[in-house]
């Protein structure tokens, strides 16, 4: 199963096995990872999801579409940077495994 | 579709012929009877055309997910005032209070990112032991062993000392905001209404943008400083709005920021009441505060729907909606979706999933203010909680005449 590392805004780490097909949202929530509300629980309808996704993962994981509902939401997110994303919007597949995201100070 | 004097609204709920069914009479809200019909309309006609009610035709829309899907599709339901804003009522021609929560992309888009750093959870932590003393003194000065009402005493005098810090407005003036807050969000038909006409709330509503534009107008000189008025005073889109425009933008902060957590305040004390073994369990478990918390806002819902206005045809839940049509979409009925929510009719204070609950709605529009509104709730909470106040509810809430906000006017408890 691919793992995923969680660092929460204060640096603590949390290794986590996530299903393929799951989201990187679900597998922090159903583990109980701290700083990831997921207000909507997977409906790219509220922003409370935020991760910046590490700087070696990001071809991988890829950017929010231009104009997509994901890019709206996430531009009204708590200090937004380049490499942010909504983790519900990250399912999880093989080539992911080893993934890396940080946690913002707080979710909006 | 006012429900008889004295007829038990179940069965008038279930008897009534379906296209009868009008969810927009305030008097459900007020006689707090709209459970039955909601509970029908989820079951038999989740997506309910109304062809005739005081504000026209319209969809209500009544389950979760459907609600979900409408405020995600911000293309084809608008909330722009243009084509009828954000309440069931039209906004009144020529009177409209624009601002980015009747607006649509991009002019939503800029404003909201202007003001949406003034709370935030990296603001507000800021604002945590403000709070907190404030709380700590309101709580202490409660009267002992006589009946009181909570709203008044409580749940008026922390929101709006909470609203008189975010615009820096005197806070020995705070009354004043409330009377205008009330007076910009009632129901002109409801027998304790401040203003009877839409000419006079106008009229209202311009005399509140004058007095606050002078203070804008002075904090626009002075450095940016910490509270809304200023920030607004000093961002690059909102410092070049009207005066119209002004007064749109704080009212929308003055209603939000004070006529909701009121009623989550008051709320929270009836939902507890009612259900005192879960009241038992927040006590013996005081971490449990933060999910009681949410299940608060869940429970009262304090904005009852949103109204969105068709751009397009389209379709939700298998109902064609055509261009023009108006969308209602009801919070407090979704809240209550048992598809959704497990035992949705039950205050349950350690919910697996305590924050998936649509009281602060979905999409670009998500409430600005929920943290602020968790913050002051938690901080109420947790100090109700460390002090072991027994809170004994001596009668049923009063609530508003109104459709719109699920506000509870007065709450008569009394502690030990």
């Amino acid at each position: 199963m691919p793992r995923v590392t969680y660092i929460e805004f204060n640096g603590t780490v949390h290794d986590v096995d996530v299903p393929i097909g799951l989201s990187v949202m679900r597998g922090a929530v159903d583990n109980n990872v701290p700083g990831i509300d997921a207000d909507c629980g997977g409906e790219c309808a509220c922003a409370t999801c935020h991760v910046y996704v590490d700087a070696a993962w990001l071809d991988k994981t890829g950017l929010p579409v231009p104009g997509s509902q994901e890019a709206s939401m996430l531009s009204f997110a708590a200090v937004a940077q380049p490499d942010s994303r909504l983790s519900c919007q990250i399912k999880m597949r093989e080539e992911l495994d080893g993934l890396v995201v940080r946690m913002p100070e707080g979710q909006h | 579709m006012n429900a008889p004097v004295n007829v038990d609204p179940r069965a008038h709920a279930w008897s009534l012929p379906l296209d009868k069914i009008d969810v927009s009479d305030p008097q459900l809200y007020y006689d707090d009877a709209w459970q039955p019909y909601f509970e029908r309309l989820r079951r038999e006609d989740p997506v309910h055309y109304t062809p005739e009610s005081p504000y026209g035709p319209y969809w209500a829309v009544t389950k979760y997910r459907d609600i979900v899907q409408v405020e995600v599709n911000h293309k084809v339901f608008s909330s722009s005032d243009e084509v009828g804003g954000i309440m069931i009522q039209d906004a009144p021609k020529g009177m409209e209070r624009t601002s980015f929560i009747r607006m649509d992309p991009p002019e939503h888009d800029e404003q909201r990112r202007e003001v949406s750093g003034t709370v935030n959870p990296i603001t507000l932590a800021k604002m945590e032991s403000l709070i907190r003393d404030r709380t700590n003194m309101v709580l202490d000065g409660l009267p002992r062993g006589e009946p009181f009402n909570w709203v008044d005493r409580v749940s008026i005098e922390l929101t709006s000392m909470m609203l008189a810090t975010l615009f820096d407005y005197p806070i020995d003036q705070k009354a004043r905001l409330i009377r205008w807050s009330d007076t910009f969000i009632c129901d002109i038909n409801a027998p304790d209404a401040p203003v009877r006409s839409e000419e006079a709330r106008f009229a209202e509503q311009m005399k509140f943008a004058e007095h606050m534009n002078e203070i804008w107008e002075e904090r626009a000189k002075q450095p940016k400083s910490f509270d809304v008025i200023s920030i607004m005073a000093h961002g690059e889109a909102t410092s070049r709005m009207t005066l119209r425009q002004r007064m749109g933008i704080l009212i929308l902060f003055l209603v939000g920021g004070n006529d909701t957590t009121r009623n989550s305040m008051s709320g929270g004390v009836w939902g507890l009441s009612q259900f005192p073994d879960q009241f038992r369990k927040l006590r013996e478990n005081p971490e449990l505060v933060t999910s009681a918390v949410s299940e608060i806002v869940r429970w009262q819902t304090p904005v009852i729907h949103m109204r969105r206005t068709a751009l397009a045809d389209a379709e939700i839940g298998g109902k064609p909606i055509k261009a023009g049509d108006k969308v209602v979409v009801w919070y407090i009925s979704g809240n209550r979706d048992e598809d959704a929510i497990e035992h949705a009719n039950e205050f349950i204070v350690d919910r697996r999933r305590p924050r998936e609950h649509m009281s602060f709605g979905f999409g670009i529009h998500r409430c600005l203010g929920n943290r602020l509104a968790e913050l002051q709730l938690r901080i109420l909470w947790e100090e109700v909680l460390r002090r072991d106040l027994r809170i004994e509810v001596l009668d049923k809430p009063v609530y508003a005449y109104s459709n719109f906000l699920h506000a509870i006017r007065s709450l008569p408890v009394r502690i030990g």
